[in-house]
């Protein structure tokens, strides 16, 4: 049967931003399948012109509600490879202790908010309050976890009030940090049956062929800073940053977008797994599930953010250990203000970030760019799509399933969509 | 919800988000403690973060963001219209917030910066209060979790809420924090509403006024104060307008 489809997603919900799907087909062809990006452009690399270098993580973690620790973290990477400062390790197990906590609160919103919903046949998860209470206690715990972890560490969850140019500026206090293990150990459960309750979903079945790009572990699963990998064999310094990304502009959307080897790339925890397998401290997660890489169904990014809070408690708990036997004396470096260029790189839940500033004799940043990962995987969620609705209409997939499908396949990546028009 | 046996009204609030980082809406889905018991009190018709329910019928409507395209606008009048509570929700609803900094350049300029060739649609940053009448403003980047809460049962109850009239520094002190202003930073909690626990500065960073000025505040003493110490007016103003939110109190000033 030859079909028409029309298909007109107007502001995408359970998606952080406004976007768009626009799906055509006639008499069972594909005649164009979109992911239009409306957002209201920021112009955050135009304000932070002229300002002091110290402010730019202030100003630029308000890209982002959820990423806002990323953001300032990726920030003051740039400034600190700028003005070339070496941080005290305490402040670099701090910082990524706070990264961790950032991670595990995206995700876990992301996993039982926005994407559960679909999975268990919901508008929300508003309506499981009443009908799978004990699932959203979970989630609730999980996600006060996360919360914490962020309070203590970085001071608040969003928008960071103790992450700065050299280190941090408060450290956290043992007590807190001891109180944190036991409730990361206690919250250990939680996980695990977050995992069989994700076992029991039917992840669609769909592949793409990408390339993905992120951070390249040395020794292990990488966060905050060093090579630049893509699974088409693609190796770049942290510096080369804009051989990664190529942005171009599309005109429905407001947000650029990025490619490399080929027409697009795609970045997130599945990017990461797929070229840090090796390092992953939840293995045998990834094991249950059956991802291995190099992994192509953009769906199972959703599993892939699960093994990672896995790994990210995991290695919270190391963290915590060493933390608690080290005092926390000195937890930031001296510094000059001078002429300078710098870039960050930090992995953040959605995928790869990059910071890059210009600060000029007096402090002030003279040029800034930063490119996000939602930036990186909009054209990749628009090619999926053309091929996801393909080879649903082709599988004889009617209107509403074909418009769900599109939905999830857009929500699987997480999109941030006010970070991506920064 | 029951309360003495009545059963009080369930009011139907929205949530709609403009030109922000949505923050503001993550402190509500983040109150893990007390979110179950919100949306007892409430009943949440549109909250498209979260939720795909889309419905036309509310009487409460929070706006999160900045004004800053027609489209925006044309948006926000029409929720005015269906509405009968606006709630600023945020420093972008109150003040513009952060996104105000792109004052300090011309429309071009900006577009041509970020997107060269190709430009997109904007327009100057307005606050919410700027394009339509506001019932109820709730300042702070990110919004407390507390006060929002207390807010809620206010105005649930029908009972008058009130912003403390006091700076910052009344918490600050509380807190035995020392103060940023003698380490030889600028630190506008003197000329801020208190009321966030004066969150930043116990994390050691200074206050740059994100809730607004208190009813409380001495700015020329302050400016005084600051320009003793050396800073530059450039150096001061970075930070006066860092959330554009203490206009009010500057402007006359400088
Ligand atoms: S007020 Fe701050 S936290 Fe709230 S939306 Fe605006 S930038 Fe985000
Ligand atoms: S000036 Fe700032 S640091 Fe000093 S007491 Fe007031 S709020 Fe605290
Ligand atoms: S300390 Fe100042 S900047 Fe920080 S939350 Fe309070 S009012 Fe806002």
């Amino acid at each position: 049967m030859k079909v028409d489809m029309n298909i007109d997603v107007h502001h995408l919900t359970r998606v952080e931003g406004h976007g768009n799907i626009h799906i055509n087909v006639k008499k069972g062809k594909l005649v164009d399948a979109r992911w239009a990006v409306v957002e209201t452009p920021r112009f955050f690399e135009a304000m932070l012109r002229g300002m002091s270098c110290e402010m730019a993580p202030i100003l630029t973690a308000r890209i982002c509600g959820i990423c806002s620790i990323g953001h300032a973290l990726a920030s003051l990477r740039a400034i600190e490879n700028a003005l070339g400062i070496d941080i005290p390790v305490i402040a670099k197990k701090i910082r990524l202790l706070a990264k961790h906590g950032e991670t595990l609160q995206s995700h876990f919103l992301h996993l039982f908010f926005l994407a559960a919903p679909d999975y268990l046949n919901v508008g929300s998860v508003i309506p499981l309050v009443q009908s799978n209470r004990a699932v959203v206690e979970i989630a609730l715990r999980l996600k006060r976890l996360a919360n914490d972890m962020c309070d203590i560490l970085a001071g608040r969850t969003t928008h960071p009030v103790s992450l700065c140019v050299g280190g941090v500026s408060r450290p956290p206090n043992k007590e807190d940090l001891h109180k944190l293990r036991e409730q990361i150990s206690e919250r250990i459960p939680d996980a695990e049956r977050t995992v069989e309750l994700f076992k029991t979903i039917q992840v669609p079945d769909f592949i793409r062929e990408t390339e993905y790009v992120s951070l390249k572990g040395e020794e292990n699963y990488p966060w905050i800073g060093g090579k630049l990998v893509s699974t088409d064999g693609v190796l770049k310094n942290e510096n080369d940053y804009l051989a990664m990304t190529n942005e171009y502009k599309e005109d429905f959307s407001t947000s650029k977008f990025t490619r490399l080897s080929r027409k697009s790339v795609a970045v997130g925890a599945l990017a990461r797994l797929n070229n840090n397998y090796n390092f992953l401290k939840a293995k045998d997660i990834a094991e249950e599930f059956g991802i291995k890489p190099l992994n192509h169904n953009p769906f199972m990014n959703n599993i892939a953010q699960l093994v990672e809070c896995v790994h990210v408690m995991i290695e919270s708990l190391e963290l915590l250990d060493e933390l608690l036997d080290e005092p926390m004396d000195e937890i930031s470096s001296e510094y000059d203000i001078k002429e300078g260029e710098g870039v960050g790189a930090v992995e953040v839940p959605r995928g790869i970030l990059y910071h890059h500033y210009l600060i000029n004799k007096k402090g002030l940043v003279e040029k800034a760019n930063c490119i996000i990962p939602t930036t990186q995987n909009n054209a990749n969620i628009h090619y999926d799509l053309a091929e996801l609705v393909e080879q649903a209409v082709n599988n004889g997939k009617q209107d509403t399933e074909v418009k769900k499908l599109c939905e999830m396949l857009v929500r699987a990546y997480d999109p941030c969509i006010s970070c991506s028009v920064h | 919800m029951e309360y003495l046996g009545i059963e009080l009204k369930k009011p139907k609030v929205s949530f709609f988000d403009f030109t922000c980082c949505e923050g503001c809406q993550l402190q509500i889905a983040n109150k893990e403690d007390t979110l179950v018991d919100f949306l007892s009190l409430v009943e949440v018709v549109n909250f498209r973060e979260i939720s795909s329910e889309k419905k036309d019928h509310y009487e409460i409507a929070f706006i999160e963001g900045a004004i800053s395209r027609q489209d925006e606008i044309e948006r926000l009048e029409k929720i005015r219209k269906q509405a009968k509570l606006v709630v600023a929700l945020g420093t972008c609803a109150c003040y513009g917030g952060v996104n105000s900094l792109k004052k300090r350049f011309s429309v071009e300029d900006v577009v041509n910066e970020v997107y060269g060739h190709n430009p997109v649609e904007t327009l100057p940053v307005k606050s919410v209060k700027e394009v339509v009448a506001v019932d109820f403003e709730i300042p702070g980047c990110p919004i407390s979790k507390a006060e929002f809460e207390s807010i809620i049962l206010h105005l649930v109850l029908g009972t008058e809420f009130r912003f403390k009239k006091y700076p910052v520094c009344v918490e600050c002190k509380q807190n035995l924090n020392h103060c940023l202003l003698d380490e030889g930073k600028i630190c506008l909690g003197p000329i801020t509403r208190a009321g966030c626990n004066a969150v930043c500065i116990n994390g050691k960073l200074p206050c740059y006024g994100c809730r607004g000025p208190a009813e409380e505040n001495n700015w020329p003493s302050l400016k005084q104060i600051l320009t003793e110490k050396g800073f530059s007016p450039e150096q001061i103003d970075e930070k006066t307008s860092f959330f554009n939110s203490l206009t009010e109190v500057t402007k006359n000033e400088s």
